[in-house]
């Protein structure tokens, strides 16, 4: 034995000794995790949140979230003699005078943008493959309130400088939180100390950005990635993959080394273009003032489908009994978001219900093959597309000399009229796959090869495709839709009866398919 | 041939393949190369990142193309830093890709509910444990608890209570008064009727009350007011708010009335005020009625009129709260 492992090994066992860790070790050590490029997703994520600490705290040692009035002095010319807060002043100090400050600055932005576009694309993931069936569904509700929580963590964090972009950000917030029926003006009283903007504000904000925020966030992603470990990752469908099984790579070496050398390569990325891209340059917008604001204002990406449905509300705000209910806030700003949020947080249930299937799904769903689910998928996409296109309509307009009023009736009419039709043709492209799918199974793969035959016929040569390719493309399960008795054995009409109509109505466009092909088929046509 | 369905077979994991290097020692002593060129180059970031900061000043430009003028003591720390991290990742993807072992493992999976015995056993022993607790029998303990710990649950919300005052009435009240001056915003001068040419817009607050020396950020957010000076004929008003302009100058909260946005942008030639974030539009025209957009009521108009020595000033207050709506507007 060296004196290297003579040293590692009595560690090793000082440790064991106090923790008998050596037994959950060995086994984990070498549990196996299927490989995947879509898994990397909710990876970037993770390390987007790692960075965003980092980040965090070295713009903190600077950061100085008062709203106490200072003229500033430091080096950037154009603002000298400028009355502001001492946010901004010290936002500025970290972009002009601390050394790394502006590329701090510029990575903790960027890696809020990465961190919540990871997430969505994860999320989308996640739900175009089914991977959030049983067990799972606990995960996916931890998931959905991640996103929210990232949403309003990533407002919170760019309205900390208290330049006049972040602040009109914040006199909106303002309206939407004043806007709620009854309690609203006594919720932004309480919120901001009093009047708007008020002179603490920003402290308030700056310790549920630094401190409670980020407690709650390690809190649910500590869960959600012991559930993936414990209930071991998803895997895509394939040859020797199975419901019992999972096909991959042992944690050490392979995944400490790739998904250590992952975070470096997310960090890198995230660093060089903090590095050359520039990103809220907040000297350029100059401190906040109520009475002022910038033409072309836009929020982060993430809210500009909440401000394109703000921009596009209609205006109805009916007085009733005396009392002021601003509904062209309210729905777009509340009532809309609430509705997708909770739908989405349920939907692992909504289509058990529908589809009555209460086992454990380990093997993931190919989109293609769960037409509903994806077509519903790709129309709340489209739902949030309009919003968000809407929410640059200025941008847009001015790019691209258009009229904002013909932007706007677009979206109005578009955010209605284009998620129900954009739901009709992905299911009608899901099934023409599963077609093309059943057309290679039974007929093999066109080689582009012309034969001319003896009767002066030209016919395409056909190739089987691999058993392996023929597994995949077949392996999926087709279930017939639920069947539910609108009476009961006695003859007696069920109770419920619209609940269960509209069930079986749903059933039945959940499992709408195109017969997969069976070796009977194959049989078939080999006997021709 | 059964009339049974028969299912096409799964095939099976498929052969694995040895790459390059698992066969040809000289390659994997090239990827070994590979790997510890790229970990080298992520230490000459670091070393590219410490100069930069210690060595490079902090107001050198240079020209880049594309990118514009850049400072080279930033840009360099961070192309450094990115260097810096990125090769140790593609260092390590590199090294796990090339030269760990690449045998798929299956592992297999266990059912995730527990055992019946166990579930069984679980409610026994959750039942004996409240049954031992008494929670069953001793309905006093039990409601007293229930009361005890709803009400210790009040105490930390009452504590919120300091987090703000009242509304009161301070979202119906401005600085102006009758008589209130109109001065310049930035500036504080009062501003004559003459001062304005036909077409021009000014943005204007109260005068400063005595004793104080600038306007907070709570008052502008109430009090900043948008003149806007037309002809005269060009006003669409009845008699009532005909009377609150004075020369064809009209005076509006520049506060929005939908979500509080500072309504800034003015288009001459239709005579359409704008607000930004939104795109919520007013008639100056028809007193600020709102044309387009969500917003729902025009912007409040301020009656003005001059003084004495010729300067602008309110005739009264705003009839009607500025800013963004709220529940108990109308009330």
């Amino acid at each position: 034995m060296s004196a290297r492992e003579r040293i590692a090994g009595n560690i090793a066992s000082y440790v064991d000794d106090r923790t008998g860790a050596a037994a959950w070790m060995k086994k984990n050590l070498k549990k196996v995790f299927p490989d995947h490029w879509s898994f990397m997703l909710g990876e970037i994520a993770l390390y987007s949140f790692v960075i965003l600490l980092l980040s965090g705290t070295f713009l903190t040692f600077w950061f100085d979230p008062s709203m106490r009035e200072v003229v500033y002095e430091g080096s950037y010319v154009p603002l000298q003699g400028v009355e502001m807060s001492a946010a901004y002043a010290s936002a500025l100090e970290i972009s002009f005078e601390v050394r790394g400050g502006l590329l701090m600055r510029q990575i903790h932005h960027w890696s809020a943008l990465i961190f919540i576009a990871s997430i969505v694309v994860h999320l989308m993931r996640v739900f175009f493959t089914g991977a959030f069936r049983k067990p799972r569904e606990f995960n996916w509700i931890l998931g959905v309130g991640l996103l929210t929580l990232a949403i309003v963590e990533g407002f919170l964090g760019y309205s900390l400088p208290d330049d006049l972009l972040s602040g009109t950000g914040v006199r909106i917030a303002h309206a939407i939180i004043q806007a709620i029926p009854v309690i609203g003006t006594f919720l932004a009283f309480f919120a901001f100390g009093g009047e708007f903007p008020g002179f603490i504000f920003i402290p308030r904000v700056y310790i549920v950005h630094v401190l409670i925020l980020p407690g709650i966030f390690l809190a649910l992603i500590t869960v959600h990635l012991m559930l993936v470990w414990y209930q071991k990752h998803t895997q895509y469908p394939g040859p020797g993959r199975t419901e019992k099984n999972v096909v991959g790579y042992s944690l050490m070496p392979i995944y400490m080394a790739k998904a250590g050398g992952f975070f470096f390569i997310v960090f890198g990325i995230t660093a060089l273009l903090g590095a050359v891209a520039s990103i809220n340059p907040l000297w350029l917008y100059g401190p906040y003032t109520p009475g002022q604001v910038t033409a072309g204002s836009q929020p982060d990406w993430y809210m500009g489908w909440l401000d394109g449905l703000v921009r596009m509300a209609p205006p109805l705000e009916p007085v009733i009994f005396g009392y002021t209910l601003s509904l062209n806030i309210l729905i777009p700003g509340l009532i809309i978001p609430g509705i997708i949020f909770t739908g989405m947080a349920l939907y692992p249930f909504i289509e058990q219900w529908i589809t009555g299937d209460k086992r454990e799904h380990h093997i993931l769903d190919r989109p293609r093959n769960a037409p509903n689910r994806t077509a519903l998928g790709v129309m709340s996409l489209t739902f949030m597309l309009v919003a968000l296109i809407n929410g640059g309509n200025d941008l847009i307009a001015t790019n691209f000399d258009l009229s904002i009023n013909q932007i706007m009736w677009f979206s109005r009419i578009g955010i209605i009229v284009l998620p129900p039709l954009a739901f009709i043709i992905t299911k009608r492209l899901c099934l023409s796959l599963q077609r093309a799918d059943r057309e290679l199974v039974l007929h093999g793969r066109e080689t582009g090869r012309l034969v001319m035959m003896p009767s002066g016929e030209f016919v395409e040569v056909h190739e089987p495709i691999s058993p392996e390719k023929a597994w995949l493309l077949t392996q999926h399960e087709q279930n017939a839709p639920l069947e539910l008795a609108d009476l009961d054995q006695r003859g007696v009409r069920r109770p419920g009866l619209i609940k269960s109509k509209l069930r079986k109505r749903f059933a039945v466009a959940h499992a709408e398919q195109v017969a997969k092909p069976t070796l009977n088929d194959v049989h078939e046509l080999e006997g021709h | 041939m059964s009339n049974e369905i028969e299912l096409i077979k799964d095939p099976g994991l498929p052969e694995h393949k040895l790459r390059q290097s698992d066969i040809d020692p000289k390659a994997a002593d090239r990827a070994e190369r590979q790997v510890a060129i790229l970990f080298g180059l992520s230490a000459l970031g670091t070393v590219l990142f410490i100069y930069s900061y210690l060595f490079i000043s902090t107001d050198l430009f240079v020209f880049i193309p594309f990118m514009g003028e850049q400072n080279v003591h930033q840009l360099l720390l961070g192309l450094g830093f990115a260097a810096a991290l990125l090769f140790i990742g593609l260092g390590a993807v590199h090294w796990a890709k090339t030269l760990m072992p690449d045998h798929e493992v299956i592992a297999y999976r266990h059912e995730l509910r527990s055992p019946d015995i166990d579930r069984e056993e679980f409610v026994t022993t959750a039942k004996e444990g409240a049954e031992a607790a008494g929670l069953g029998r001793r309905s006093l303990i039990k409601r007293t608890l229930g009361l005890s710990l709803g009400l210790v649950g009040l105490s930390p919300i009452l504590l919120l209570g300091d987090l703000g005052p009242l509304p009161g009435n301070a979202l119906r009240t401005t600085s102006w008064k009758a008589g209130t001056r109109l001065v310049t915003d930035p500036g504080d001068r009062p501003i004559r009727p003459e001062d304005l040419e036909v077409g021009a817009v000014a943005q204007t607050l109260p005068e400063l009350a005595p004793g104080k020396d600038h306007h907070s950020l709570n008052d502008i957010a109430k009090d900043a007011v948008l003149l806007i000076r037309l002809r005269p004929e060009e006003f669409n008003l009845d008699a009532e708010r005909l009377s609150w302009t004075y020369q064809g100058i009209i005076a509006f909260s520049k506060i929005c009335s939908h979500m509080g946005c500072a309504v800034a942008l003015y288009e001459q030639t239709t005579k359409h005020l704008l607000c930004p974030c939104h795109q919520s539009t007013f008639d100056v025209t028809r007193a600020a009625k709102v044309i387009f957009g969500p917003s729902a009521r025009p912007l409040p108009q301020l009656a003005i009129t001059v003084d004495a020595e010729g300067f602008l000033i309110a005739q009264a207050p705003f009839n009607e709260p500025v800013g963004p709506s709220f529940w108990e507007r109308s009330a």
